[in-house]
């Protein structure tokens, strides 16, 4: 019988396997941050470990790194002591350390396949859960926890018994001003922050084959908020040219041999998946998020939902607990909803084509009055870009703040966060409680619709604003 | 980790149920870095109190915790475990625990001990009438032995065989190495790295 992708990949990498134990996986890339690693490098430290694969393992600062006034000492103790942490552990076992200030640094997620290491064909882990975002190369990537974080740096391998495999298959054409955020948020409503548990799903179809890896990669990233373990899409010409000539990509006959096997990292036509999901891409519009999970979405131009029209009783209590936590009555008018923020950014839409969109959008508009804008791109690399193309200058003419790499208001751990009862229209990835401040309250969104919403200060689409004049080009 | 055969020390009783783990270590302790240093957060609220068992002269020194029924609950930090350890706890008694503190606290080779709550209740009039009463949590034997006590417990056989050599996941892993330098050489040249190999 044919095997799914995923079930390649993990063949793949079967260091040893035994009747009645999970499988010994190896794994070719391991990603650190300040958050998740502290305790594993301690463990290895007092077991008298080193670090088996250093030329597989790369760190990073994001989680904690400020936004602003990078150059002066980090004012919250707890974030310099995580930061510090890092570099002192990277700097005793040998770990290549990207910090604060460095051109590669940058949220986990943008910095691996920038710098090329996300490859198709390999394994993937990371002390995060957004780890899934590198699964849009046919990578097989997922989060970890911090024990196993210890156990990848001691032996570059996992125990773990394979999940089962879904398919959600997107065909047809993307309606125009329909993002890959809007097709993701759309999944985890019809199927659920539940949805996915215990599966790797792979997204396939012609809709998925048309995208560009940024917007494949924004599509992976919230396989977890699905509750899957990882998502994946097949690789094909359109990742073999993202990876080319990066600095870590293979070389000359490398190249050849590892585009041969890219090339047959695709699920066989008579594989049989697990479970199966059809989504109609010209069906989708526009997508925000009116509660306090991902799944909580809908179509821009519905109506916020009446928690007494959900027969299942556990969504209905928790429709009825959004609605209070969110501020927001049943029937209201999901476009009638006022923001104070706005954040354009993480590791879901904060690459070069999430700037380029939202600043096409902002272009010679202004940011609605009483409305602070954040952008906040995902790497130094991606700011780099942004400045050169001059997205700097639109985002700073249009009234919202320009700032510096990282994963900022995502999860407020640094000085970016909402005050409480403040609402945002954020093109991050979960709109938990508090997740952005304490109190705050988040509509997932695109960053078109993040765009649009900045300028007229309610949730709005481009198309919203076509009215609005513009001053670009003139 | 450190291997568990059989421990005999002093013994602390601890009288309450439902002992979770925020009581065994507050969250704001979890800020730390490192996995060690836990001590003087154990039970931190309640040793503000100088009647505290633990605060008492004759338990210090003490390495067997005798605690009341459903031990661990809440949180699955493992900085409960920790902390108990950091603290010089061997051995936690009850006659339940939480089942992820149970995990967590084999996984780091401390020793959760289940026994009948009868026999938890004559552990602690013994040790409570004499605090230089000395326990011996047998894992070999499977055995809770102290003057006039002599209990019998379970543990699965994969726990137990873990805790007598002394192995956690990672130790378990690296038996396995012949496999992974194997797979490591067949690795494919084409492969990403990070930094050149050493
Ligand atoms: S950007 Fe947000 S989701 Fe991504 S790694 Fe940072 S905190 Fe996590």
């Amino acid at each position: 019988m044919g095997r799914t992708l995923a079930e390649k990949v993990w063949d793949d990498h079967v260091v040893r396997r035994a009747e009645g134990e999970p499988d010994l996986l190896f794994i070719d890339l391991h990603l650190l941050h300040e958050v998740t690693s502290p305790q594993a490098f301690d463990g290895l430290r007092q077991a008298g470990r080193q670090v088996r694969r250093l030329d597989l393992t790369i760190a990073t600062e994001d989680h904690n790194t400020p936004t602003l006034d990078i150059d002066k000492p980090i004012a919250d103790p707890v974030s310099r002591a995580q930061l510090e942490t890092l570099r002192k552990n990277c700097a005793e076992f040998g770990v290549r350390l990207h910090p604060l200030g460095d051109v590669e640094q940058g949220v986990v997620h943008v910095v691996g396949p920038q710098l090329g290491l996300t490859q198709p064909g390999t394994t993937v882990v990371c002390g995060d859960s957004h780890t899934s975002t590198h699964g849009a190369f046919g990578a097989l990537a997922f989060g970890i926890g911090t024990s196993q974080v210890e156990h990848v740096l001691a032996t570059q391998t996992l125990p773990l018994a394979r999940p089962k495999t879904m398919a959600i298959t997107v065909d047809g054409e993307l309606p125009e001003d329909v993002t890959a955020k809007d097709l993701i948020l759309a999944i985890i409503a019809k199927i659920g922050t539940g949805g996915g548990q215990g599966y790797i799903l792979e997204y396939r179809g012609s809709a998925i084959e048309k995208l560009s890896m940024e917007a494949r990669m924004t599509i992976c990233n919230m396989s977890i908020e699905a509750g899957a373990r990882a998502g994946m899409i097949a690789p094909d010409e359109t990742t073999f040219a993202y990876i080319k000539d990066r600095a870590h990509a293979p070389q000359g006959a490398d190249w050849d041999e590892a585009v041969a096997y890219w090339k047959t990292l695709r699920t066989d036509d008579d594989a049989v998946f697990d479970a199966e999901v059809y989504i109609d891409a010209a069906a989708l519009a526009p997508f925000v998020t009116w509660g306090t999970n991902p799944g909580q979405g809908l179509p821009l131009s519905a109506h916020v939902p009446d928690p007494a029209s959900y027969e299942d009783a556990s969504e209905r209590l928790a429709a009825e607990k959004a609605l209070e936590y969110m501020g927001l009555s049943a029937g209201q008018r999901l476009r009638d909803i006022k923001v104070d923020t706005v954040f354009v950014g993480s590791c879901t839409n904060g690459r070069i084509e999430d700037l380029r969109s939202a600043a096409a959008v902002l272009d010679g508009r202004k940011v609605a009055d009483g409305v602070r804008m954040l952008v906040v791109p995902g790497s130094v690399r991606v700011a780099l870009q942004a400045v050169e193309e001059g997205l700097d200058k639109v985002f700073t003419a249009a009234g919202a703040e320009w700032r510096h790499a990282g994963c900022s208001m995502c999860l407020g751990m640094n000085p970016d966060q909402l005050a409480p009862g403040e609402r945002s229209a954020s093109t991050s990835n979960r709109n938990f409680e508090g997740r952005q401040g304490k109190g705050g309250r988040t509509h997932l969104v695109s960053p078109q619709v993040a765009a649009a919403t900045a300028v007229i200060g309610r949730l709005s689409s481009p198309a919203d604003i076509a009215d609005v004049p513009t001053t670009a080009g003139v | 980790m450190e291997a568990f055969t059989t421990h005999t020390g002093r013994a602390v009783p601890l009288r309450r149920s439902n002992v979770d783990t925020d009581q065994i270590i507050p969250a704001h302790w979890l800020k730390k870095v490192t996995r060690d240093g836990f001590e003087d957060g154990l039970f931190e609220a309640w040793r503000k109190d100088a009647d505290f068992v633990l605060n008492k002269p004759e338990r210090q020194g003490a390495t067997v915790l005798v605690a009341g029924p459903d031990f661990g609950t809440g949180s699955s930090r493992e900085h409960a475990v920790w902390a108990l350890q950091n603290y010089g706890f061997k051995a936690v008694v009850s006659s339940r625990f939480a089942d992820i503190f149970r995990g967590n606290s084999l996984k780091n080779g401390l020793l959760t001990v289940v026994l009948e709550q009868s026999v938890v209740d004559q552990l602690w009039a013994l040790t409570e009438a004499d605090p230089g009463v000395e326990i011996t949590v047998d894992l070999h034997e499977r055995q809770v032995r102290a003057p006039g006590v002599t209990a019998g417990f379970e543990l699965d056989e994969n726990a137990r065989w873990r805790l007598l050599n002394g192995l956690d996941d990672i130790s378990i892993t690296l038996k396995n190495e012949q496999d992974i330098a194997a797979y490591e050489a067949s690795r494919p040249a084409h492969k990403p790295r990070t930094v050149q190999a050493a």
